[in-house]
């Protein structure tokens, strides 16, 4: 997957990861890897710049817990806030119009050659 | 972060790849701790599916990316951190002992600000006597810094009563009990000479004792760099605070000029002594030294200077047009050489191998001895006709100690040069002689007023 892509996706991602309800870094990439059957591949790393920016421009809010348990350790919780629900709803209207209008046009030429002979 | 069951091995590889992350760069150590947590979480999924902890570990880490592309996203996300910065006060994450310091810092510029004032309690006021602060503003600006020395080095009051306090007691007692006539040269002499000094007495204090060591010394030589530079940067925000202050309370109708005069700018020049010194102390390992990086700015250039001057000379056969100022002028031109050398030694690696910077110092030293010979042999066979006044007799003294210190510089670099001495040998001549400063400048305050009648 190009680079390009994945780092236009990665916000309204996150940012709807994070509609789900407040989460941290680990399991957020557990989440994408596990709604993209581990198509979307991105560099562990590169997730944290993002959540900071997110938390500057005041998307999302953070805060360290020690969730409960025996081996708990202390991690840095996400929370949506109601301007990120406000930038989620802006990205998601944009991103239906982009896939929308691929899909229309994709839907009159012919069928894609399915993944398994890409890879190959 | 404590760990959990994991093995030592896997701690110290943790550890490693955390240092290298936090090595100076935006990654803070919050956002490391993050980062870690995340390594952690992965690694126990890993290791849950029967890897061994360290396959586990780099598994995780090269997921994670590159620590150089890490740093360098966590840089574009936070450019500010890359700024490296010094927070005035205490904060949370200091030292306590950097706390507790910054207190006493504030507590001895308060104590010098007082002490600055307190002669007005005596009716001596700033105004009518400016020979008496004159005379005495070395002491008010650098008894107070000393005194914070010797708290902040822990060194024994008793020891520092025996030494320090009778030297400084010594010269409170010359320079007020001394009967000089209505402004004599000796007077002035006395009042610029006090203070180079007392500055060196400060070195014993600063030294904490160990002031016979060459590091200590040459420490002390780097302090006076950085401690300078921040005094004059105070000294231009305060300047700008005062005019603002004057200037905003003259719109409303209040004359504030008074107050800044006799409280604000007295008191803030010898508190700003303290703060500088202990900016100088708090900030030795957050930014870079200064003085080191101004003198590489500035000896190309003066030695470009020198050489224009010398040429300019031989050119047009001009004789020196000789007056008092001359030989002062270039007793300062020799400072600024002696000082450029000095803080190009202070900053240089002595293991390092000879370099062009090191021949451009050299050119700097030889011309800067060429122009002052050329001045001393035209003044010695005129100097009958001027006399020895005070001031002569000092401007040539203080010629003659930087002359002497320059031109066996420049033996010492030529040996250098040849490989002949370590650069250890041009260091420790410098250091060695730093007494000397402090000999001729006591001279002039101590012996000059009677051998000239204190005119």
């Amino acid at each position: 997957m190009p680079k390009d892509l994945v780092a236009a996706s990665a916000t309204p991602l996150v940012l709807g990861i994070l509609s789900e309800g407040e989460n941290y870094g680990y399991a957020i990439l557990k989440r994408v890897n596990q709604l993209s059957s581990g198509e979307l591949e991105w560099t562990d790393g590169m997730l944290y710049p993002l959540l900071h920016r997110l938390e500057r421009l005041g998307y999302a809010d953070a805060a360290w817990k020690v969730p409960a348990g025996s081996r708990a350790r202390r991690r840095k919780y996400y929370r949506i806030t109601e301007s990120g629900r406000q930038a989620l709803a802006e990205q998601r209207q944009q991103w239906a119009v982009i896939t929308d209008t691929l899909r229309d046009l994709w839907h009159e030429m012919s069928p894609p050659p399915s993944p398994a002979l890409l890879k190959g | 972060m404590p760990g959990t069951d994991d093995t030592p091995e896997l701690e110290a590889l943790l550890a490693e790849w955390r240092a290298s992350l936090e090595q100076p760069s935006a990654v803070h150590p919050a956002d490391a701790d993050e980062l870690e947590g995340h390594l952690r979480d992965q690694i126990a999924d890993l290791a849950s599916t029967g890897l061994a902890p360290d396959e586990a570990f780099l598994i995780a880490v090269k997921r994670m990316g590159s620590v150089d592309a890490l740093s360098g996203e966590f840089a574009q996300e936070h450019p500010d951190r890359l700024w490296k910065r010094l927070a005035l006060g205490p904060s949370d994450d200091e030292r306590p002992s950097a706390r507790s310091d910054f207190w006493t810092m504030i507590g001895f510029a308060c104590a010098a600000a007082l002490a600055v004032k307190a002669p007005e309690a005596f009716g001596v006021d700033l105004t009518g006597n400016a020979r008496f602060y004159g005379r005495n503003a070395g002491l008010f600006a650098l008894v107070p810094l000393a005194g914070y020395f010797v708290w902040n080095r822990g060194i024994p009051a008793a020891r520092a009563l025996r030494t320090l306090a009778p030297a400084f007691a010594g010269v409170a007692v010359v320079v007020n009990a001394y009967p000089f006539e209505n402004g004599s040269d000796t007077e002035t002499l006395a009042a610029l000479h006090a203070p180079i000094a007392l500055w060196l007495l400060v070195g014993v204090a600063y030294a904490g004792g160990g002031w016979r060591s060459d590091r200590k010394r040459m420490d002390y030589v780097r302090f006076t760099g950085e401690w300078f530079i921040y005094y004059v940067l105070i000294a231009l925000g305060g300047g700008v605070l005062a005019g603002f202050t004057t200037g905003a309370f003259d719109v409303i109708g209040i004359d504030a000029e008074e107050f800044v005069t006799s409280w604000v700018l007295p008191c803030g020049a010898v508190g700003a002594v303290v703060v500088a010194a202990w900016l100088v102390e708090a900030k030795q390992s957050v930014v870079e030294n200064m003085a080191p990086v101004l003198t590489k700015l500035f000896t190309p250039l003066f030695a470009a200077m020198l050489l224009a001057f010398l040429g300019a000379m031989v050119w047009t056969g001009r004789g020196i047009d000789f007056d008092r100022d001359v030989l002062v002028l270039f007793d300062l031109l020799l400072a600024v050489v002696l000082g450029l050398l000095l803080y190009a030694t202070s900053a240089r690696d002595p293991r390092a191998p000879h370099d062009a910077f090191d021949l451009l110092q050299f050119v700097l030293v030889v011309s800067a001895l060429v122009a002052n010979a050329l001045v001393l042999a035209a003044m010695v066979g005129r100097i009958s006709d001027f006399g020895f006044t005070p001031n002569r007799v000092a401007a040539l003294g203080e010629n003659v100690v930087l002359l002497v210190n320059l031109a066996w510089s420049a033996r010492l670099h030529l040996g250098f040069w040849r490989g002949r001495l370590p650069f250890a040998s041009l260091e420790r001549w410098q250091t060695a002689y730093l007494p000397v400063y402090m000999i001729w400048a006591t001279l002039v305050v101590v012996a000059f007023p009677p051998l000239f009648g204190f005119a």
